[in-house]
């Protein structure tokens, strides 16, 4: 029927548009929902999301040691040459040639923030961190090495 | 045909207006008189006009970020209150910039009639109890056809800034202030069938034992929400405001203008909210008239204890908010769906609704 399905379409209408306005007017009567953060104000309380990217960094642990395999897997996902490794061979005591990273180098002015090298990572080395205040009068300190001098790989990843 | 209240207690400024009156007519002829008294009530209109913007904006900036979860403006004066202040001067000092192909008298002229009909229209509002500049005994026909001027004003601005986005905003808007008028005419028209009366103190005066909206059940109601629909979409907010649309036309018909003349269309945009959220209010809500049950006597008298200036304001600023609401909840309507949401749904079920609403009126089903 005709009219039927005329005023079941307003009906249905009237109800979606109502759903919401009670959304926003939900928001509107509940001020503690406001994500806003007063950046500067707030500098020391600052509550930032989970999934807040600031900037790639290699966690170590406290023998100096981190998890990267050097197996070049970021750099090749990186959309903008942000990341470059440079490898090196490592003897192991029984005399083995070891492929190692040398130097993880970051260039935090190229980076996007898009997390596909954290994706990339198939041993978890690299992580975002939530450090946001970047800004430098020099160039050069925005491109930055990942690993500490003197660390080496965690026992047991390959 | 309605019983009289006796609201002559009720707190009134008809008193200051009649003694400014009197006083006018003893010291001054006649003639002079009546321009003094309508100087006075420019500069009132002028000073309710800029009060309006200021307000209006803020009320705006922060109702929308309350709704997006954001905290608004919040730095300029105590918790932000200086913002439109500020916002205003800035558009003082800024350059009013005319292009090289424009039409140069269209394009200065245009902001001036957007204003000049929204001042038009303040003229049979009544603000308060005995407080209106024109007692007028068509107030709903005159309300409903200065209305329509403001199309032209909108035209014009897109015609003389001699740019393609301006021209097809002024266009679009044409179309939408042309469809959205009868259903607005409709709606304004069962409140007129029920009153019998086009002047709007008989109509307030018709809700003193309850307002239209209560009163006239379910068809009163559909014609409320089809009045605010064509209003908003008279208005050209969004979730109609194809003619401003930003991201199809950067900014429609004001494109071009910068400086005082955008802040003309700025500020005549919202005193337009004002003035058809008041129309609205005095329709449908009683205007001034405070909200009154039936005969019970005592709960009146403590509703009437309310000026009735807060009760005018309150319930307009209750309907600007719901107008706000609207713009920051709902996506825009694209061109064909703003017509066929006008012709094939808003029109006939107005038509339908004032058969209904007649019948109610002849065969006296309302209270």
């Amino acid at each position: 029927m005709f009219i039927v399905k005329y005023i079941k379409e307003v009906w249905s209408a009237i109800k979606s548009l109502l759903i919401g306005m009670r959304r926003t007017g939900y928001y509107f009567t509940h001020h503690k929902e406001i994500i806003t953060q007063q950046y500067p104000d707030n500098r020391d309380t600052l509550n930032l999301p989970e999934r807040f990217k600031g900037e790639v960094v290699m966690p170590h642990d406290e023998k100096n040691e981190h998890r990267c395999t050097g197996c070049t897997a970021c750099e090749l996902a990186c959309p903008n040459g942000t990341i470059k490794v440079i490898t090196k061979f490592d003897i192991s005591p029984e005399g083995k040639k070891k492929k190692a990273i040398d130097k993880l180098v970051y260039h935090l002015e190229l980076c996007t923030m898009c997390n596909l090298c954290v994706i990339a990572c198939p041993s978890d080395a690299i992580v975002m961190a939530q450090t946001f205040e970047h800004s430098v009068f020099d160039r050069s300190k925005l491109t930055k090495i990942l690993n500490n001098p003197g660390s080496k790989i965690m026992d047991g990843v390959e | 045909m309605f019983e009289v209240y006796d609201l002559s207690f009720m707190w009134s400024l008809s008193n200051i207006t009649q003694t400014i009156n009197s006083w006018l007519n003893q010291t001054f002829s006649p003639t002079w008189a009546l321009i003094f008294e309508m100087v006075i009530v420019g500069i009132c209109v002028i000073s309710l006009f800029a009060i309006l913007g200021l307000v209006l904006v803020l009320m705006e900036r922060k109702v929308s970020a309350w709704m997006q979860i954001r905290l608004g403006p919040n730095r300029v004066g105590p918790k932000g209150m200086l913002q439109s202040f500020a916002d205003t001067l800035k558009l003082l000092v800024k350059e009013g910039l005319t292009p090289n192909g424009a039409d140069k008298f269209l394009f200065n002229l245009a902001p001036f009639i957007a204003m000049i009909v929204a001042m038009l229209l303040m003229a049979p509002i009544a603000f308060a109890r005995d407080f209106k500049m024109w007692d007028m005994n068509i107030g709903v026909l005159y309300v409903t056809a200065v209305s329509s001027i403001s199309v032209i004003s909108i035209l014009m601005a897109g015609w003389a800034s001699n740019n393609k986005y301006s021209l097809m905003g002024a266009m679009r808007s044409g179309a939408q202030i042309v469809s959205y008028e009868l259903s607005a005419g409709l709606a304004i028209l069962s409140i007129v069938v029920l009153t019998g009366s086009l002047n709007l103190n008989d109509i307030i005066q018709s809700q003193a034992n309850g307002w239209w909206i209560f009163k006239g059940h379910i068809p009163v109601l559909i014609s409320f929400v089809i009045f605010i629909i064509a209003v908003t979409a008279e208005t050209n907010r969004a979730p109609f405001d194809l003619a401003e649309a930003e991201s199809e036309l950067t900014a429609g018909f004001h494109t071009e203008y910068s400086g005082m003349k955008f802040a003309l269309f700025f500020l005549a945009e919202y005193v337009n909210v004002f003035i058809v959220c008041a129309i609205g209010a005095t329709l449908f809500l009683g205007g001034w008239m405070p909200f009154h049950i039936g005969n019970w006597q005592g709960f009146n008298h403590i509703m009437d204890y309310i000026p009735s200036s807060i009760w005018f304001f309150g319930k307009t600023f209750f309907l600007i908010f719901l107008i706000m609401w609207f713009r920051w909840t709902f996506p825009r309507l694209r061109i064909d769906q703003l017509l066929n949401l006008e012709w094939k749904y808003l029109l006939p079920i107005s038509m339908f609704n004032i058969i209904l609403v007649t019948a109610m009126a002849i065969l006296g089903w309302h209270f």
